[in-house]
């Protein structure tokens, strides 16, 4: 079972602001999933090669030629806070990690 | 009935057939479906197109200007782009992606798009912000998921036909729920440029339609190399139409462990187990001959997945930070509160717990013991298909244990949802094709038949479920009355 201090750990990795009913609820509900997922650690995988793709595809590599990009307005007409044609962002501030 | 609705009982391709004989009048049936798609009382679509486009692709298109029903989270220039999340509210992107272009310059018309769990993530499409789809077949049940605006709307024939994704089921198992056709191409078949993404070493668009043929049709205008996906694949061959009459010839292997599913507590459905069987009978009437295969590693398949894709999601989801686009909650604070409270309060609780178990399976001390370990049991899996098949031609499974089940009975436990997915997430964690087509009812609801070949066996793939099909002879008109 996760302890709640793991769970406000892994919150914080992830950028995720949680209250404390969805910490508790958090903590119970990926402990079972874990507990599940469990399973595939007392499969004898010695010298497995893990698979991070399906397809082995390495250093694909395309032509080098310049293409338009999107448009600076339509880009930014999506943005929460456009300023002087780029992406406003509030201070880094005290909190930063 | 009346002349609109016999337009809509058409299949996509006996519509094209119609509009390039001139029999019938594109405009006329997209108008037809329009209708349809906005008196929409499912919840199927979040957003339908107030006209045909002006021109309209001429008969002699591929497509003939037929109309499509695309996945929320497909990018389309201009138009909503939500993949079902308060945290895209209102999002219309700059750009299109390349499977809708592809579609669109084959000659298809954007008609709407579909409804669908947050992120593709969900077995139910009751994980969308935009409240969840209901089921053509019965109101009371869920269709499936994650594309389950998709399917619901080619079943309830509010769409002649439509596209969707698949990361571990999501095309197949809302398909199998819906009584219709649903096929997640080869890993790299489809571009993935455009799509909005959950995990990127499975996620893979493909077709869901009303039948076998035109699975084929929609299918063979949406492969294709693209430069802007660097892992997308050229097929060896054009999907060319199925036309095979038997399955002479043909091996079906019935992976012992899938259907042993009890003992991971996916207990398949008498009525599913029953209307599989009957499926076999008549594939073996038609020629093929039907053993027990083994999949060893198969049962494992669903932990790797949920670590693996959970995994990739972390980091995809990294990008929805109230910086570039979507929500932004807190802006008067600072940028790493902001961020917090952004996705805090704009992704909802199953996206939250994906990015949660992802974020703990790569965390430092884990990261071997979960991510890791789902790596190599991913390898083990691809060997015991491709061990399957030097013995058969295709693996075949019921594609969802249990048939359409009631909104809400699944919610509160998030691992009984999961267990939803244990038929589908073998094959993309192999990164090979995989089609369900409808193989009768169960107590009135649909049940799906899924056929699983090896990398790029999709014209083969297609004629086999297509003489099944035949044979199996569903009728769907029910869903779409």
């Amino acid at each position: 079972m996760l302890e709640r201090a793991q769970v406000l750990h892994v919150a914080n990795l992830a950028r995720l602001a949680l209250d404390d009913a969805e910490l508790d609820k958090m903590a119970v509900e990926l402990s079972a999933v874990l507990e599940h997922v469990d399973t595939i650690r007392q499969l004898d995988l010695t010298d497995v090669e893990p698979t991070s793709h399906a397809v082995d595809l390495a250093g694909v590599m395309r032509a080098d030629e310049p293409v338009p990009c999107l448009d600076r307005d339509a880009v930014l007409a999506a943005a929460p806070e456009p300023v002087d044609g780029g992406f406003g962002v509030p201070s880094p501030g005290p909190s930063a990690e | 009935m009346s002349a609109l609705t016999e337009l809509t009982e058409l299949t996509a391709a006996e519509a094209v057939a119609k509009i390039r004989t001139r029999e019938l009048d594109a405009g006329e049936l997209f108008e037809a479906y329009r209708g349809r798609a906005a008196a929409d009382d499912l919840n199927a679509y979040t957003w339908v197109a107030d006209a045909a486009p002006d021109p309209l692709p001429g008969p002699d298109t591929p497509l003939a200007g037929l109309p499509l029903a695309v996945k929320d989270l497909f990018c389309t220039i201009g138009v909503p782009s939500q993949a079902g999340s308060k945290i895209l509210q209102g999002y219309r992107p700059p750009y299109t992606a390349t499977v809708v272009a592809n579609l669109l310059e084959a000659g298809s018309t954007l008609l709407g798009k579909t409804n669908q769990d947050e992120f593709a993530m969900g077995s139910s499409t009751e994980n969308s912000a935009f409240g969840p789809v209901l089921n053509p077949w019965d109101r009371r049940r869920v269709p499936g998921g994650s594309s389950g605006g998709s399917a619901a709307a080619v079943a309830a024939g509010l769409a002649p036909w439509a596209i969707g994704t698949d990361t571990g089921g999501s095309i197949r198992q809302p398909a199998a729920l819906c009584g219709i056709v649903g096929l997640k191409p080869t890993y790299g078949a489809c571009s993935r440029y455009g799509m909005i993404a959950f995990a990127s070493s499975l996620d893979q668009a493909g077709p869901l339609t009303r039948d076998v043929t035109d699975s084929a049709l929609l299918l063979a205008r949406m492969v294709g190399h693209d430069p802007r996906d660097s892992t997308s694949i050229a097929m060896p061959e054009p999907i060319r139409t199925p036309t095979a009459a038997d399955l002479r010839g043909i091996r079906l292997g019935v992976p012992e462990e899938l259907l042993g599913g009890a003992d991971e507590g996916a207990g398949i459905e008498p009525g599913v187990r029953e209307s599989f069987e009957q499926a076999l009978k008549l594939a073996e009437g038609l020629g093929a001959t039907v053993d027990t295969c083994r999949l060893p590693h198969a049962p494992h398949a669903l932990s790797a997945y949920y670590l693996i894709a959970p995994a990739e999601a972390s980091a995809n989801l990294a990008r929805f930070d109230g910086v570039r686009y979507g929500l932004r909650v807190g802006g008067d604070s600072d940028l790493v509160t902001m961020y917090g409270r952004t996705r805090g309060e704009g992704f909802g609780a199953e996206v939250k717990r994906r990015i949660m178990l992802g974020t703990y399976a790569l965390s430092s001390g884990y990261y071997d013991a979960y991510y890791g370990t789902a790596l190599k049991v991913r390898t083990k899996i691809a060997e015991d298909f491709k061990a399957v098949f030097s013995e058969f031609d295709f693996v075949v499974t019921p594609t969802s244990p249990w048939t359409a089940f009631e909104l809400g009975s699944k919610t509160d436990d998030p691992l009984a949802m999961y267990l939803n997915d244990f038929c589908t997430v073998p094959m993309p964690l192999a990164g090979i094709p995989a089609i369900s087509i409808p193989s009768g009812l169960s107590d009135g609801l649909p049940v799906g038949f899924q056929l699983a070949g090896p990398a790029f066996s999709e014209n083969r793939m297609l004629n086999a479920a297509y003489a099944l099909e035949r044979a199996i002879g569903f009728d769907a008109a029910a869903a779409r009355a």
